[in-house]
């Protein structure tokens, strides 16, 4: 069974990355797609990381009362959470359920009403044609997102500390500044990548290479499609 | 001219297409009639390649799907148009992109010759001056004729409708069927239509078959229908009162009365 699904992957995965019937379309194609999963992503991204920055500075600098333990650690650990887990694991969940589900209801729609069908005999490459674009802009455009979700959080968390009186700027910017290491932000942004590319494409192959593989002639309905999200969210 | 030879498909271990065998003729309208449940459906998707038979080998002018690479079936299917029962229009593309897809996927055509193109086409089926409009935004009768329009924008060799009057008025299906009849003659095209409408028959049955099972059951034409006495056929054709009336009425004054 495992061994079935890891050929049908593979088989979609060749599919999938061939080179573009049309290039000029795959562009357009590309570009919605930033648009619509990236772009469109952002005030959300924003809103999250904004206000959990300052959810994190202020309940660490509630357990941080000791006189003996140095105010910059609150700058710190809000850096240290949001670098290295909050942005690039829980920004890239919200945004797995959120595309997921406006994935889901595209794709699932144009599977109902035949449209993948329609590209399949009229000799398009479907799966090339609606899941690379969709698969290389969540990987060329996330990063950029959680570029942004990791400032936000941490400007959110200066702003709440500042509001608060919890944390002076100076202990803050020294605090973020502490034992910093390059490569958290590589090793946040490599995770954010794995993260998308897994999400996507396996939401893409959960609704599109099932049917492509295992066709049995039933309609589907389009709860069904939400189950994939669903799924793959969790 | 698509040779269809000895055609199985089953789905879970139950049987759908049980050795089915058919010719369909260039230039002509097929037609596959059915039951619900007969296998028509199931029949055409294998010969759009969309359903992998278990057994039988399917052939367009000659050339044998099952041996062909991947490449070259994409090629035949630039050369099929299809009619899909619910039109399966881009909902996000306009008109006037619905039907410019095609050639902008698979020619070297520039905007304004697809352009010129797709009002050409509209002009076939009586609908100019919908380019800028969207699927969602025009009645089901002119979504059809959209569809219909995409279908043959790259002037196809095989044109396929699945179920073209369903959800139409009669007036609007009898268009359709019309339509579907000119454009098969203008294009020189091998239409098979998958319906179970019988005015559609009666209309432009040039060539029919009828599935039972899985099976074929029976061939002919349009006026055959009336002088077969094969059980199967009456039964479907002949299920509707007005319908038995016109046969007896047309057995009264003989085969070339119809």
């Amino acid at each position: 069974m495992y061994l079935e699904s890891i050929g049908k992957y593979s088989l979609m995965l060749k599919q999938v990355f061939k080179k573009p019937q049309k290039r000029k379309i795959f562009w357009e194609n590309f570009f919605r797609e930033i648009d619509d999963l990236g772009i469109k992503s952002i005030g959300l991204v924003g809103f999250i990381s904004f206000f959990i920055g300052g959810v994190v500075t202020i309940q660490t600098a509630r357990n941080l009362s000791n006189p003996l333990i140095d105010k910059l650690y609150i700058g710190y650990a809000t850096f240290k959470s949001i670098v290295l887990e909050f942005s690039p694991t829980f920004i890239s969940i919200i945004l797995a359920g959120i595309v997921g589900s406006y994935i889901a209801s595209t794709i699932g729609t144009m599977r109902i009403s035949e449209q993948i069908d329609a590209l399949d005999v009229m000799g398009v490459n479907s799966l090339n044609y609606l899941v690379l674009p969709k698969v290389l802009a969540a990987l060329t455009f996330y990063p950029f997102l959680i570029v942004i979700s990791m400032f936000l959080g941490v400007l959110g968390g200066w702003v709440a500390g500042n509001i608060t009186g919890m944390v002076l700027t100076e202990d803050y910017l020294k605090g973020i500044r502490y034992d910093f290491e390059p490569f958290d932000i590589t090793y946040a942004l490599i995770k954010t990548v794995v993260f998308a590319f897994y999400s996507h494409y396996s939401l893409l192959f959960r609704i599109l290479c099932k049917r492509r593989f295992t066709r049995s002639g039933e309609s589907q309905h389009p709860s069904g499609y939400l189950d994939q999200c669903n799924h793959n969210r969790i | 001219m698509i040779e269809v030879n000895n055609l199985y498909k089953s789905f879970d271990g139950k049987p759908v297409l049980k050795g089915i065998s058919a010719v369909f003729e260039t230039g002509k309208t097929n037609m596959i009639i059915g039951r619900s449940g007969s296998g028509k459906t199931v029949f055409v998707k294998s010969i759009l390649g969309l359903i992998q038979p278990d057994k039988g080998t399917i052939s367009f002018d000659g050339r044998v799907w099952s041996n062909l690479s991947l490449p070259e079936q994409r090629k035949i299917r630039t050369e099929v148009g299809v009619v899909f029962q619910g039109n399966a229009l881009f909902d996000s593309m306009t008109i006037e992109e619905n039907i410019m897809f095609p050639m902008r996927m698979f020619t070297q055509k520039t905007k304004s010759e697809m352009k010129k193109r797709v009002n050409e086409v509209l002009e076939q089926v009586s609908l100019e001056g919908v380019n800028n409009k969207f699927p969602a935004e025009i009645s089901g009768g002119m979504q059809k004729r959209v569809a219909l329009a995409r279908a043959i924008v790259l002037y196809p060799k095989y044109l396929f409708c699945d179920e073209p009057n369903s959800g139409l008025d009669p007036k609007t299906a009898i268009i359709i069927d019309n339509l579907i009849h000119d454009l098969t003659v203008r294009y020189d095209t091998t239409t098979i239509i998958n319906t179970h409408d019988m005015n559609s028959i009666m209309e432009i049955g040039e060539k029919i078959i009828l599935l039972k099972d899985g099976h074929k059951q029976w061939e002919g034409n349009k006026s055959q229908v009336f002088f077969t006495d094969n059980p199967d056929l009456n039964d479907f054709v002949f299920s509707s009162s007005l319908f038995r009336k016109v046969k007896e009425l047309v057995q009264k004054e003989g085969k070339s009365s119809f």
